[in-house]
């Protein structure tokens, strides 16, 4: 067979890995076609709200149902007496605590659900939800974790025994009966040491404050119990299918196989859609009394206020030092406030997550780690909002140590993170608390980054603007942000990585087609991080297909591999790695029957693009897609028909990404309004796989980034009610309110992965929210300010320039 | 409850009529009577644009008006805008650009783009950003909308210069 | 979010209006283009069994410029202020506030009545109707009356209007001079953590006239009477500016909200009055 193309133009032709392949989702979203879960209409479809509880800790005296039942249209009005003959008045949490379905007794957060309103549309179930009576019983309110365990009001009754005291909980004994954990890492006593006999020790408390990831589509699902069939069909927004369907298993009691979970397009994540949550148990539940599919989709408000807060950590650290800058010691404490009930989205064994990660991009040799997680009355949560399991916490709390050790040390904290990195040659690097970081060139990355700035010219530019503000030439300072982070994504080894006993492997199932084209299963689900997309540059890469030639599809649990889902960072680590072995199973079985066609030794041919070749003689060779003919065509001794692999991933360590922010911005000091003129974000994913969607990742996450630094919180006032139910109030910025970013990278693969890539959905958000807060710390650094919390709206950055005398 | 009224709209160049409660949001009249499910909910309170669509020639939200107040109205929508033979350059646009991601805020995001177009055939950058600030995206960074629109507007430019 | 259930209408003209108003009392609401009113029906925290919606009555939406005044019909939107080119010539003001109100979207639907009729002291209009000295025409049973803006709004959704009157339209004296409106916000589509209109008037090197309104910095919008004061028969120097920002914060009140407590307020609504000020006399 005559061969007119290169060698290149057949990679190219692949849109394999590398390329900025243009998004095959793309088509339907922007005609309007997408599918989402408030899409989904079935015939006889019933809608199913909550009524929520006013008050942030109140007893229920009663529940009167009879008036909202009266409403035309309102079919049924499920409450927590209704769920416990089948035990669903409560249900397991992910963080191994439980958690009320519906109120049962008494509430413990604004906004909690009492009762689940089922009416024939979304009107009666309004006006329903109107009429049921409540009678609370208003209880003391914990809103502050330090209170609550120090208080003689005891939130939970399941945490103390017959005598009052407190019990055991899911990791071990508590403190307090509002005390949900202790979990601890390091070595406390040498730590303890080092920091008592340092030269220099810095030391700061810090808050991380309560967040939420509000994708632009709440929660929501559609249950359907087909009672014929015994088969139970659930659409929702689940960042992991498969392991709902197993939860719902477990807790309704239906057998696994008679479940179907879809997760359809999902408008966006961030962390929010990973839990399970009331509205989920209650819409099954609601489709098996009344044999009808039943819709349930949270308003923004719900959203806000009740499903998957983040952060809320307050953290307070010691660091210490040489003289010369370098780190010996790293000591930090958090008390974590987890809400009325601790609904982490964690690995089991990792109830504080990866918080383990704070010794950040540094050598650090001693160091130790205490978490507590405390109840209060505040929603539950504590998801990883655009991160691996806390570890936005963690680069903030060490970004910010570092600042406040240069300060501290009267050093450039771009030099002080310099001569403390690991350095490229200590890698795989073990830190102090206990993790193996696989690969990394930190320096590299920081002087690319420096340089591309002009870091120097930045730093003479702000002192002359030091200068003019002191002179009373101007009113605006100058903040110079600078972070570097090291993520960990891709969770994980299932030896020490699993969720309510489900190891994190990923999965990928391909199917081969006789005339060359492929589908491909994975056990992930995009919520637009362009899966469908890049997995098939993955597999084009591996097998030699056409991207355009594969068909990637997630999200039903009747037709893909187990998965544990996205979330994380772990797509591209781990079911990508998946993807990338299976393929190469593909790959082993197409050289079989490549040596066969060409009546060689299996030995005697090698893949190149998209083809085996005899080696030595590259005119003799097959196509892929005359291999896959071939496997459905010819009976070929020795070997099955079909081409089709299936590879279950469990990864041999986390990936670590890496890269280095920097952040400049002006602040207005009269009126606390900042104005960012300048952010460059450099990041190392490893090998990339699609450069247009890394670019896009990264402009996303430094925006969320943007907005939790500058102003976006769950605020709560002291009787618990949350004051940030709206997007009036709940920090969203606009194009208007967000500047251009410019985007750089290193390559530093991953070495254990199969194909070097790391994931990179994460990490601007990681590495941002520290920069844009060093940025506004820093502005205000020559005035004497070692630290302010987050977030950095426009009074509490007045605040700190009157707090430092400068309005005069 | 109150008692169902007869309406009647035009969407997408169709003529609707059917019974309704005059409280029935039009989004909703949009996604459940009619199914037409480009234009979305994300904020209810008309800070986000999800939903978006066009009202005799207006860019409007369509979670903050009444199916009544709608009442005799010409609505277009993302599904009026340009189908698979006939793609408006805007939508060709974000899909060269990269302009979305989860895709959620796209219909609306468009269908606001097309007006703002129709307004400002040339705007400048900070002209978009002001323009399109109604608009809520959760995962682009505005970035690549920006280049998006600036793109489209290139476009549509020269095939006017080229039709004229 | 599902508002209760309520009556629709749809008059032809203001005597059905005010016939239903008349029947329903403060049972009934009229509504423009809905935007301050419907999410507060959806949130439940107006409850409405009567609607009425003004947009087929006539004559309220027009943009008429006489020799000596301005008439904004009550219908007219922000999105029409602003598009308006004569109107940007002769108050150049209007187009500046209405720019800084909510996002494009709203502001096709927004209209001046609905924003200066409601009494929320976050809207924009009201200041400015009163840095303007604007009147505002109000018609009910007993046939129209005028009111002035600086006399018109009584605390947080309280106005001079009663419930039975519909706002028909503003009348603005053609203003002279100067002007600016400043405003900071957390971002589009938010109220005013603090916001000043100021129109103001230059004789040769000194100030003859000047109007000071502040918004959102109260339970209704502001008009500093002593503000203006401080400045008339200045050169507007520093000495002046802090007089007029010491005499504005003598009449304002803010209370504590997400945006901040009551000293930042306070504090930023000098600084934005200040801004205010200067731009206004810098064009002068």
């Amino acid at each position: 067979m005559k061969d007119e193309v290169t060698r290149e133009e057949r990679v190219d032709n692949l849109k394999g890995m590398g390329c900025s392949r243009k998004r095959v989702e793309d088509a339907r979203f922007t005609q309007g076609k997408g599918n989402y879960v408030d899409d989904v209409k079935l015939d006889g479809m019933l809608f199913g709200d909550f009524v929520r509880s006013p008050y942030a800790h109140a007893r229920i005296k009663s529940i009167d149902t009879a008036a909202a039942l009266e409403v035309p249209g309102v079919l049924a009005v499920l409450t927590a007496a209704d769920l416990e003959p089948l035990g669903l008045h409560w249900m397991p949490t992910l963080a191994g605590d439980k958690q009320m379905v519906l109120a049962d007794g008494k509430v413990l957060f604004q906004g909690q659900e009492v009762a689940f309103v089922v009416a024939e549309d979304r009107y009666a179930a309004a006006d329903g939800i109107e009429l049921v009576e409540v009678e609370y019983e208003e209880l003391p309110v914990l809103v502050d974790p330090f209170e609550a365990l120090k208080s003689d009001v005891v939130l939970r009754e399941d945490t103390v025994d017959e005598n009052g005291k407190a019990t055991d909980g899911a990791h071990g004994p508590r403190k307090h009966p509002n005390h949900i954990f202790t979990w601890d890492a390091g070595d406390k006593e040498p730590t303890e040491e080092v920091i008592a006999n340092a030269d220099v020790v810095a030391e700061e408390s810090m808050y991380y404050h309560r967040t939420h990831p509000c994708p632009l589509e709440t929660c929501g699902c559609v249950a359907s119990m087909d009672k014929v069939n015994g088969k139970l069909t659930l659409w929702g927004t689940f960042q992991a299918p498969h392991a709902i369907r197993t939860i719902v298993s477990l807790i309704s009691g239906l057998e696994e196989h008679n479940i179907r979970v879809i997760s359809p397009d999902i408008g966006g994540g961030f962390g929010n859609k990973v839990g399970a949550y009331p509205g989920y148990v209650c819409s099954v539940v609601a489709s098996i009394v009344t044999g009808k599919p039943v819709k349930w989709i949270e308003d923004r408000m719900d959203n806000l206020m009740t499903t998957a807060f983040a952060r809320d950590y307050w953290m307070k650290g010691k660091i210490s030092a040489t003289p010369e800058g370098k780190i010996t010691g790293l000591h930090c404490h958090v008390t974590a406030d987890h809400g009325g009930f601790d609904a982490c989205a964690d690995p089991t064994k990792f109830p504080a997550g990866f918080m383990n990660i704070c010794t950040g991009s540094y050598d650090i040799p001693t160091a130790y780690l205490e978490v507590d997680g405390v109840y209060t009355n505040k929603a539950p949560g504590g998801v990883s909002y655009r991160c691996s399991f806390r570890v936005t916490e963690a680069v903030y709390f060490i970004e910010r140590m570092i600042e406040v050790l240069a300060i501290k040390l009267d050093m450039d904290a771009a030099e002080l993170r310099r001569i403390n990195f690991i350095k490229k040659e200590q890698f795989p690097y073990t830190a102090a608390l206990g993790w193996e970081y696989d690969s990394g060139d930190y320096h590299t990355a920081w002087d690319k980054a420096l340089k591309a700035v002009d870091y120097d010219g930045l730093r003479a530019e702000q002192a002359q603007r030091v200068e003019d503000f002191k002179a009373g030439k101007t009113r605006k300072l100058m903040g110079i942000g600078l972070s570097f982070f090291t993520e960990i994504v891709g969770a994980g080894p299932v030896k020490n990585c699993d969720i309510l006993g489900l190891g994190m492997f990923d999965s990928c199932e391909i199917r081969i087609h006789p005339t060359g084209s492929a589908i491909a299963r994975l056990g992930t689900i995009s919520q637009g991080q362009g899966h469908a997309t890049t997995f098939a540059q993955i597999l084009a890469s591996e097998i030699g297909l056409p991207a355009d030639s594969i068909t990637i599809e997630e999200g039903d649990t009747d037709t893909a591999p187990y998965g544990l889902g996205t979330y994380g960072s772990r797509s591209t680590p781990v079911a990508g790695a998946a993807t990338a072995m299976a393929g190469r199973k593909i790959r082993a079985k197409a050289q079989m029957i490549a040596a066969y066609l060409l009546e060689v030794h299996d030995d005697d041919v090698e893949f190149d693009v998209d083809r085996f070749v005899v080696k030595g003689a590259p005119e003799k060779f097959k196509t892929m897609k005359e291999i896959a003919f071939a496997a459905y065509n010819q009976a070929i001794p020795g070997i099955e028909p079909g081409l089709e692999a299936v590879s279950y991933y469990d990864p041999p360590n986390m990936t670590y990404p890496f890269g280095a922010y920097v952040c400049v911005m002006d602040i207005d000091v009269d009126t606390g309004v900042p104005d960012i003129r300048r952010f460059y974000a450099l990041d190392d994913c490893g090998t990339r796989i699609n450069p247009m969607i890394i670019e896009g990742q990264v402009h996303g996450g430094l925006t969320e980034a943007l907005a939790v630094a500058l102003g976006q919180e769950i605020a709560y006032d002291d009787m618990g009610n949350c004051k940030t139910g709206t997007l009036m109030d709940f920090f969203l910025p606009t194009a208007w309110e967000v500047p251009n970013y410019e985007t750089d990278f290193t390559v530093t693969p991953s070495p254990h992965h199969p194909i070097g890539a790391k994931g990179v959905g994460e990490s601007p958000h990681v590495g941002g929210v520290p920069c844009f807060s060093n940025a506004v710390q820093d502005a205000f650094r020559p005035f004497g300010n070692m630290h302010t919390n987050m977030p950095h709206d426009h009074w509490r950055i007045w605040k700190t320039a009157n707090d430092l005398g400068l309005h005069g | 409850m109150s008692k169902k009224q007869h309406y009647a709209i035009t969407v997408n160049g169709k003529e609707e009529e059917f019974l309704a409660e005059p409280r029935e949001l039009l989004i909703y009249t949009l996604r459940e009577r009619l199914n037409i499910t480009g234009p979305h909910i994300g904020c209810e309170t008309s800070h986000c644009g999800a939903c978006t669509v066009t009202i005799d020639g207006k860019s409007v939200k369509a979670c903050t008006m009444f199916v009544a107040q709608a009442n005799g109205k010409d609505i277009t929508t993302i599904e009026g805008i340009g189908g698979p033979d006939d793609l408006h350059p805007l939508q060709e646009a974000f899909k060269e650009h990269h302009g979305l991601q989860c895709g959620y805020c796209t219909p609306g995001m468009i269908t606001r783009a097309t007006k703002l177009l129709e307004e400002n055939p040339n705007p400048t950058e900070e002209d978009i950003r002001f323009g399109m600030a109604g608009n809520i995206c959760r995962c682009t960074g505005y970035q690549n909308i920006v280049k998006s629109i600036q793109a489209a507007a290139a476009e549509m430019n020269a095939a006017k210069e080229a039709a004229e | 979010m599902i508002p209760a259930a309520f009556e629709y209408y749809r008059p032809k003209d203001m005597a059905g209006v005010l016939s239903i108003l008349e029947e329903h009392g403060d049972d009934a609401r009229v509504m423009a283009g809905g935007h301050s009113l419907i999410p507060m029906m959806k949130l439940r925290m107006a409850d409405v069994p009567h609607l009425i919606d003004l947009q087929d009555v006539g004559g309220m939406s027009d943009i008429e410029i006489s020799s000596d005044s301005i008439r904004i019909g009550a219908l007219v939107t922000q999105a029409e202020i602003i598009d308006h080119a004569d109107l940007a010539k002769v108050a150049p003001i209007l187009r500046e506030a209405a720019l800084q109100i909510a996002d494009p979207q709203v502001r096709y639907m927004g209209t001046v009545g609905g924003n200066v009729a409601n009494g929320d002291p976050g809207n924009d209009m009201p200041g400015l109707m009163q840095c303007l000295d604007a009147v505002f025409t109000v018609v009910g049973a007993d046939g129209e009356r005028d009111i002035p803006a600086r006399d018109f709004y009584e605390a947080a959704y309280m106005t001079a209007r009663e419930d039975e009157e519909v706002l028909t339209a503003v009348t603005i004296p053609l203003p002279n001079g100067g002007y600016a409106y400043e405003k900071q916000k957390r971002k589009i589509g938010d109220y005013a953590t603090a916001a000043a209109a100021v129109q103001i008037v230059k004789d040769g090197e000194t100030c003859s006239s000047v109007a000071i309104a502040m918004t959102n910095l109260s339970d209704t919008p502001i008009y500093s009477e002593a503000a203006g004061a401080a400045l008339i028969g200045t050169a507007v120097d520093a000495v002046a500016l802090d007089a007029a920002v010491a005499a504005m914060l003598g009449d304002i009140d803010p209370s504590e909200d997400n945006r901040g407590p009551v000293a930042f307020k306070n504090h930023v609504a000098g600084v934005i009055l200040r801004r205010a000020i200067e731009r206004a006399w810098s064009r002068a």
